[in-house]
């Protein structure tokens, strides 16, 4: 029986194998430093035990060498071992360009997930394997944090602003998704779980559950007309409001001067709350939508405001300021 | 003694400070830091019974995967208590209010600390903050976690988190005042020739200890304050709808929070100190090197408390930063584990209590210091943080840590303190079966951890059964080992034999006066001639 | 042991000398805890205030300037006062110290009269948050937490204000009994320490919540 428990969680994504060499060599580290001073205590309480109650030890001060010994040795380890992590870390957050884009809901106590072909599932996660997979997620109420053990990936969920994450699975298989971040009564029932799919099967599974419905930028459009924001973010720009056309990812002069790539949550904010970062130009004419859209809504008018990039791609006109804008940031 | 001027054995045993008077009164309203130090301990006792009896019921509960024992809500009041009642009522005054409270003073040469009516004044607002958190368990608890994470607390938690909040900010005053009257003592009431280079490393400690209080504790209670303002009169600076951002929080709650983690280690690495010199009969290896590192800890301490929010959205640029301090304060803390084990070579040891909690905290601790190192590196920290390997870890400090070294200083000076004697054998039996209880209740938890079992959690996976059930059943024989001391110690008082001045032949101006210590102390104040720990010039004395 | 236990130096210290040091030590220390408090709020709203510039440059746009410069004069005055009193104190001027603290006690209810007034205008304003918040302006819930700090930090300070004007009565009462000499006058100048910290808090509020950004 006890040849059945596990010590190590599955290694199904690139990074978990990474994590788990770290994780070794920090445990060989503290294995040796352990029974090194297990050791020497064991050694000198039994070699040096009191024989008499006259014993009166020369007493010895310190050295010099030895103390620079165990400050350099422990120094230099520690720094390896931040260096090892920090290169993961930043590995782990840096999501590769490619791959596909997952957006991701957490309220107590459930994971609402959609997929940009508009399929929406609620605490299963289904992805390819092969795939680099980014995380957009957001939280309707309480700091969530959407973990993966098999990923060795986990990443905090908060109100009010977008985090990301990202993970290529590499093995298919059925996977723990838990909370990991304390959020209320039921945190421990807020899990679900993730399949790694090989990639034909993910495309049937995608057909067969989107047929229906549309994708999260055809959702999103279908919003942004309801909405009437088209009547002042016309294509070919608007007195009243600047065109959205390439906006995303794109350099935008603000009214204070400064320039701010417009990300998923610079747009989310600016639906929210148009007047914090007006770009130059104009008036703080745009009424707040919020309490009008929820988080997934936002999601998906975020989604349709990236799809306006792919359509101008191919177009002439270079989005305004952005090149200029861009050579400013660089210099 | 040749460096004191107080005689050792003044035969003048009932005018102590305990015979000093008899009523309710000549004990509510004491200014003897040696009686406030008593009351202190009466004080944390209970609260540590009841922070056990928390803990036994969450590992109760976690025996089976489905949440059969208490319900969701109880169960999260069940972890949320737990943590409150045990950093908040019992590890952070354990060692300081109670073991400094009744040895600064006396390890220093000086009739009382510096300010003995704000002393008093600490212990009230300590039992009005403990009774003010108590009363919320009658109000139907709190369901926030120990860390009062917002916009739950602030906004979504249904229960008395209003009141714990008031409970918290008064207790913290409780804690400044201690430091601050640590801070002022060991400053202007060392006796004459006591330089802070005599001072036994306990003092430093204290000193280390009461700066964190000092520096750390109004953050944190202005934190804690904000919260309550936000949940009673909607004074919203988290509340993500006003633009208000909840991380902000958890930098301010961590500020103190992850010092306070060093309040509670500090002063036990300074029972160390006293216990492993005396023991081993040698001046601690590296003086110099054991005092300054406990003031790097505390002063890198206050550098790290981003460690705790690697995975909250926090830049990675701040991550790296956060991570390399983390990585530098493992090494004070290495260096002391070395000048320790360095101590013991060529002494002369010898095996009582206190020394077999020694022996227990140095595998306890290093174990929890380096599984720090664990936590500190960014990438691998993602895995592990917010499992049981983080709970884990911070048990192995916390209990194994600290709360071995206040069983040492018990242990050490229990004789000082009550002038008795407590039964060897017993003592010793219950040092055992501690460590190896603590042990198998939370080695396990670093596998589960790793595996990825989250922590606070009611329900969980079937696979991780086997290590909560081990993880029980260590509990329940670390129950026992915490009960033993309860009886025989309480059984010394009536029937232990009387301790002498000095029962363990050790060095220290808090052993020249007789157990327990007189009303005021020292007749006179001693003059200090030599360092701390002048083993050599140990006389014979009558045991 | 001579000059201890004489009465007026407690049984814990040896001489006159070591248990003023001490006071003062102390009241360092505890100053330095005030500075943590304030700072962490300092902090916070430090942070928001680069998140939000264009709200709470608004926000301070509806506190009233004058108010908060002629607070500010009150409270320079009555740091003079306090001084004029520790010094009498020195001297052994009982009739001073009486005179003096009164007068520090006098500038510190004008001063908390003052900011009655102001809060009673943001209470018909609707600028009280959560209870009562209402701004039109786009930014209106930034504008809230502007004034979730302006409450929480004059607050905060009037509340030390109030203690302080507590702390100086006592010692009114005290000095009236013959309490102080050119011996002792510890008490006197402790709370002068904390009065004065008490004003400085202030100098940094008025510019931070008054006057930074305001159109």
């Amino acid at each position: 029986m006890l040849s059945n428990i596990q010590i190590l969680p599955e290694v199904a994504s690139t990074m978990a194998g990474k994590v788990d060499a770290l994780y070794f060599f920090i445990t060989a580290v503290s294995v040796f430093f352990f029974l090194l001073v297990m050791l020497l205590v064991t050694f000198f309480a039994i070699r040096f035990r009191r024989r008499s109650e006259d014993e009166r030890p020369k007493p010895i001060h310190g050295s010099l060498k030895l103390e620079l010994l165990w400050t350099v040795i422990p120094f230099i380890l520690g720094m390896a071992m931040f260096g090892w992590g920090a290169v993961l870390y930043f590995d782990m957050f840096t999501p590769p360009a490619e791959g596909m884009n997952v957006y991701v809901v957490g309220k107590q106590w459930m994971w609402k997930i959609q997929h940009p072909e508009g399929n929406r599932e609620i605490n299963e996660l289904h992805v390819p394997v092969g795939t680099p997979v980014k995380l957009i997620m957001t939280s309707e109420d309480v700091i969530h944090s959407f973990f993966v053990p098999a990923f060795r990936m986990k990443m905090d969920v908060l109100p009010g602003r977008y985090t990301t994450a990202w993970f290529e699975a590499t093995k298919p298989g059925k996977y723990h998704l838990f909370c990991a971040e304390y959020c209320g009564t039921k945190h421990s029932q807020m899990t679900g779980s993730v399949y790694a799919m090989e990639p034909v099967d993910y495309q049937d599974w995608l057909a067969r559950e989107s047929a229906a419905t549309l994708s999260m930028a055809q959702a999103g459009e279908q919003l942004y007309n309801q909405l009437g924001c088209g009547t002042c973010h016309a294509q070919e720009g608007d007195p009243r409001g600047p065109s959205l056309y390439g906006l995303h990812g794109r350099a935008v002069e603000l009214l204070t001067g400064n320039a701010i790539t417009a990300d998923d949550s610079y747009i989310r904010e600016s639906i929210l709350l148009p007047a914090a970062k007006l770009v130059a130009g104009y008036g703080p004419l745009m009424p707040t939508y919020k309490g009008q859209v929820n988080e997934e809504e936002l999601l998906r008018l975020v989604a349709y405001i990236k799809s306006l990039n792919l359509d101008t791609e191919d177009s002439t006109s270079e989005p305004r300021g952005g090149k200029e804008l861009e050579e400013q940031r660089n210099e | 003694m040749s460096n004191t001027v107080a005689a050792a054995s003044r035969p003048e045993p009932d005018n102590n400070y305990l015979t000093a008077g008899y009523g309710l009164k000549s004990w509510l309203l004491t200014t003897d830091h040696k009686r406030i130090a008593i009351l202190y301990l009466i004080m944390i006792s209970v609260f540590f019974v009841i922070g056990g009896l928390f803990a036994v019921l969450i590992r109760l509960e976690l025996l089976t995967p489905a949440g059969d024992l208490v319900s969701s809500d109880t169960y999260n009041k069940l972890f949320t208590l737990h943590g409150l009642v045990m950093i908040f009522f019992f590890l952070i005054p354990s060692i300081p209010a109670v073991m400094g409270n009744f040895l600064i003073p006396l390890m220093i040469g000086a009739r009382d600390l510096a300010f003995p009516r704000i002393n008093l004044l600490s212990w009230y607002v300590f039992a009005i903050g403990g009774m003010t958190t108590f009363a919320v368990v009658l109000f139907g608890g709190v369901d926030t976690g120990w860390t009062f994470y917002t916009p739950y607390s602030s906004t979504y938690s249904k229960t008395a988190v209003g009141l714990t909040a008031i409970g918290v900010f008064i207790t913290g005053f409780s804690s400044i005042l201690t430091g601050l009257n640590f801070v002022v003592t060991i400053h202007k009431m060392r006796a004459p020739g006591l330089t802070w280079f005599r001072l036994p490393l306990f003092v430093w400690a204290h000193y280390a200890t009461s700066l964190i209080m000092l520096i750390g504790t109004p953050v944190v209670a202005i934190t804690i304050l904000l919260v309550f303002l936000e949940r009673v009169f909607g004074v919203g600076i988290f509340d993500p709808a006003l633009g208000g951002d909840p991380v902000l929080f958890q930098h301010l709650f961590w500020f103190y929070s992850h010092p306070a983690v060093y309040i509670m280690i500090l002063p036990s690495m300074g029972v160390i100190s006293e216990v492993v010199a005396c023991f081993s009969r040698k001046r601690i290896f590296g003086y110099g090197f054991v005092a300054f590192s406990s003031l790097a800890i505390a002063v890198l301490g206050f550098l790290i408390w981003g460690h705790h929010m690697f995975t909250s959205g926090q830049s990675i640029f701040a991550g790296m930063v956060f991570s390399i301090l983390t990585m530098l304060v493992a090494i004070p803390s290495a260096v002391k584990v070395f000048n320790w084990t360095a101590t013991m070579y060529k002494g002369s040891i010898s095996y009582e209590t206190p020394m077999i909690y020694v022996f227990g905290f140095l595998g306890l601790f290093t174990v929890g210091g380096l599984t720090g190192l664990f936590l500190g590196a960014l990438g691998l920290d993602v895995h592990v943080h917010d499992t049981y390997f983080v709970v884990a870890h911070f048990h192995y400090i916390m209990v194994g840590g600290a709360i071995m070294g206040y069983l040492a200083a018990l242990h050490f000076w229990w004789p000082k303190i009550t002038g008795k004697l407590y039964s060897e054998a017993w003592a010793k039996l219950s040092a055992i079966i501690i460590f190896i209880g603590f042990n198998l209740t939370f080695f396990p938890q670093f596998l589960v951890g790793y595996l990825g079992m989250p922590r606070r959690y009611h329900v969980y996976p079937d696979e991780f059964q086997i290590f909560q059930v081990l993880s029980t059943a260590g509990a329940s024989i670390l129950a026992i080992g915490y009960a033993f001391p309860a009886f025989y110690l309480t059984w010394s008082l009536f029937r232990g034999k009387a301790a002498p001045a000095n029962p363990w032949n050790a060095k220290g101006l808090e052993w020249t006066v007789p157990s327990p210590p007189p009303k005021h102390n020292f007749d006179t104040i001693p003059v200090v001639e030599e360092e701390a720990y002048d083993y050599s010039r140990l006389e014979e004395e009558v045991v | 042991m001579s000059e201890a236990h004489s009465g007026l130096v407690a049984h814990q210290f040896e001489t006159a000398e070591q248990q003023r040091e001490t006071a003062n030590l102390g009241m360092w220390s505890f100053l330095i805890t005030e500075v943590m408090m304030f700072g962490a709020l300092f902090t916070a709203y430090g942070f928001y205030r680069t998140k939000y510039p264009a709200a709470f440059a608004a926000g301070s746009d509806h506190l009233d300037y004058l108010m908060g410069a002629f607070n500010t004069a009150v409270l320079i005055c009555s740091s003079l006062t306090m001084a004029l009193a520790v010094q009498a104190a020195q001297h052994g001027k009982r009739k001073g110290i009486i005179l003096f603290l009164l007068l520090t006690i006098l500038l510190g209810g004008v001063f908390l009269g003052v900011k009655v007034l102001e809060y009673a205008d943001k209470y018909e304003h609707h600028l009280i948050p959560g209870i009562h918040f209402s701004v039109d302006s786009s930014y209106a819930a930034q504008i809230e937490l502007f004034y979730c700090f302006y409450f929480a930090m004059t607050g905060l300070h009037a509340l030390h204000m109030i203690v302080g004007i507590t702390i100086l009565g006592i010692l009114v009462a005290l000095s009236h009994r013959r309490r102080f000499s050119t011996d002792y006058y510890n008490p006197v100048e402790m709370a002068g320490l904390y009065w004065h910290f008490v004003d400085i808090v202030w100098i940094f509020l008025f510019p931070l919540l008054y006057l930074i950004g305001r159109s």
